[in-house]
């Protein structure tokens, strides 16, 4: 039996040195570059540096967007996944397709779309005004670059509940509803806990990229607003800083890494209590 | 036990490849060119490939800094920079840089002297760089929704045209114009006047519709915004696709800057690099990549190459007074930079 397991794990190799050469090795160039200063002694002041103001001003505005993104992803995905769940098969299908279509495409290329749509003399005013209604400019707001993270990552929220809610057994439900649950219990009681995992993994997915989405926060924030992305960015590319850059990358790393356990614990727990 | 020696042979393998796979490979033949974004016509590559046998690597970049950042890092040994003004002061303080061997050249004479006196601003022997284009930053704006004739930084911050300003998302355009508009130099290390451009800028920025690079003259083209902070360059594409535009270097002054080309300490092959930089000054592919950028040359075979119209324009072929309160940009105090820096993050945070 161990034998057979390791000529089986042998099979992972391609991914194992695709993994180490370019996971491993970043990360521990990165968190070389975070603990030295850039006269290369030891110093934890790159990493601390999250709390000056500027920087966590920009990591508050970052979790505000990622908290409305990821929410907004949710109350749109969850509905839509329990009415195509229940679509026969050709169908669900076609709407899956449907929602994975944008994702071939250049993820620059939709944003460039986005500013042309959102923009003052763009194809939404050009809708507003023609119907006669004042126009409105949301262009280089907040909003502008949540649409635009909504727009990327909404199918990494619908994908995981899908594949947890039409994996759920469905004679666990005929058994609920024979026991006499109402439609509201049956989705309280079986449904939604069951597709928690799922959620998770969406919530995961969603919530950790957009942080740092800060080509979108450049293209449809107009360069006014600052997300923990840009900052990191500036630090490597135009100051030239890659000590605070790195540093402020682990800071954001230890960030996402705790607020994962604490899903993953959820998850698991979550779990257990369903069955 | 197996397992974890595979995993640690695995390492190793990877650490050797990544290590040597930095290696120089048959320099003989090949060059490793860096530039800006849509600086060069593809075209005038193929040529130089065709007529010498020698390969081209080429590799672009959007700014100056990002430019310094990736060539400092030593991953890809570049052959030739093509780079701005106090990125070369810099580099030639560093030393980067390769003398040119200028007897190797034919059509070095092409390039006119007022554009040698020029660079010796940041090269003052002329010995590490060779002209490619300049220019000079003003404001496009569109006539029909401006009252008059703009010739001041003054509208960009008197809050006039609120919501309506594209600026350069850049720390140095930023800073330069505003230094000029302040009545300082844009070279200045000062302090106080650092700080006093910083505040102007920051209260300006409530009126800034957005700071953009590549996209500034595409929203005035587009009538999103009435006026942008741009190069000379753009301005002119901005008049070819909307006739309404005119391009301005206000009476302030403003940066006056040029891209040159230089070769590396890295170079190994520093005659093929000689070839490729000959070429550039060749009458015909001047031409060609004057042609495909629209900045102004200064090879001076172009202007006489030209139809009428386009050797009157103003924004290609500024006169001498057009730039006469311009200055050229040879900041490289680090401190100062990095007093910039962190003057443009706290900037842009609020």
């Amino acid at each position: 039996m161990d034998k057979v397991l390791g000529k089986r794990s042998a099979l992972a190799g391609p991914y194992v040195i695709w993994a180490v050469g370019f996971t491993v090795i970043p990360l521990v160039v990165i968190i070389k570059y975070a603990v030295f200063d850039r006269s290369g002694a030891f110093t934890l002041a790159n990493i601390l540096s999250i709390f000056a103001p500027v920087h966590l001003k920009a990591l508050i505005f970052s979790l505000e967007i990622a908290l409305g993104c990821t929410l907004v992803c949710i109350l749109l995905a969850y509905p839509l996944v329990l009415a195509i769940s229940r679509l026969k098969f050709a169908r669900s299908g076609m709407m899956l397709v449907i929602l994975i279509l944008p994702m071939w495409m250049n993820f620059i290329l939709k944003l460039l779309a986005w500013q042309m749509i959102l923009s003052s003399n763009g194809v939404l005013n050009l809708i507003i005004r023609s119907l006669g209604f004042a126009e409105f400019d949301i262009s280089n707001t907040p909003l502008s670059i949540m649409i635009g993270v909504i727009y990327e990552y909404f199918p990494y929220m619908v994908l995981p509940i899908y594949d947890a809610v039409t994996a759920i057994d469905e004679d666990v439900i005929e058994a609920a509803r024979d026991l006499g649950a109402k439609k509201a219990t049956v989705f309280w009681r079986i449904v939604f806990p069951l597709s928690l995992p799922g959620l998770m993994s969406g919530i995961t997915m969603v919530f950790v990229p957009s942080m740092t989405s800060f080509v979108t926060a450049d293209i449809l924030g107009g360069g006014k607003l600052q997300l923990v992305g840009n900052i990191i960015e500036q630090e490597f590319i135009h100051s030239m800083n890659w000590n605070l850059g790195a540093g402020l990358s682990v800071a954001l790393m230890i960030f996402v890494l705790i607020s994962m356990t604490f899903t993953i614990n959820k998850d698991e727990r979550e779990e257990e209590e369903a069955w | 036990m197996k397992q974890r020696k595979m995993t640690a042979l695995i390492l190793v393998a990877v650490l050797v490849i990544s290590l040597t796979g930095c290696a120089k490979e048959d320099s003989a033949n090949t060059l490793t060119v860096f530039n800006y974004g849509e600086y060069l016509d593809p075209d005038m590559i193929k040529l130089f490939t065709k007529e010498t046998g020698i390969k081209i690597k080429y590799e672009e970049a959007a700014t100056p800094e990002e430019m310094y950042t990736k060539f400092k890092s030593g991953a890809i040994g570049y052959d030739l920079l093509c780079t701005s003004d106090y990125m070369l002061k810099r580099l030639i303080n560093e030393n980067e840089l390769r003398e040119i061997d200028y007897s190797l050249f034919q059509y070095k004479d092409n390039i006119g002297k007022k554009y040698w006196d020029f660079s010796k601003a940041f090269d003052p022997e002329n010995k590490y760089t060779l002209p490619y284009f300049w220019g000079t930053v003003g404001i496009l704006y569109d006539t029909t929704k401006v009252a008059g004739k703009i010739d001041s930084w003054d509208v960009l911050f008197n809050g006039e045209y609120s919501g309506q300003i594209v600026m350069q998302n850049s720390v140095r355009d930023a800073f330069m114009i505003t230094e000029k508009y302040l009545g300082y130099s844009l070279n200045t290390t000062d302090r106080d006047e650092i700080q006093k451009a910083y505040e102007t800028l920051l209260k300006q920025k409530p009126d800034v519709q957005a700071y953009l690079v590549d996209e500034a003259r595409d929203e005035v083209v587009a009538g999103n915004a009435t006026m942008a902070v741009v190069y000379s360059g753009e301005a002119y594409l901005g008049h070819k696709y909307n006739s309404d535009l005119e391009y301005v270097v206000p009476k302030e002054g403003s940066n006056v800057w040029l891209d040159s080309w230089c070769i590396t300490k890295n170079c190994q092959n520093t005659e093929a690099a000689c070839k490729f930089l000959d070429f550039l000054c060749r009458d015909d592919v001047a031409l060609k990549n004057f042609e495909y950028i629209f900045y102004s040359t200064p090879n001076e075979t172009v202007k006489e190459n030209l139809p009428e119209e386009d050797r009157n324009d103003k924004s290609m072929f500024p006169d001498d007074s057009a730039t006469e309160n311009c200055e050229v940009c040879t900041l490289t105090d680090p401190e100062t930079n990095e007093l910039l820096n962190k003057l443009w993050k706290d900037l842009k945070a609020n």
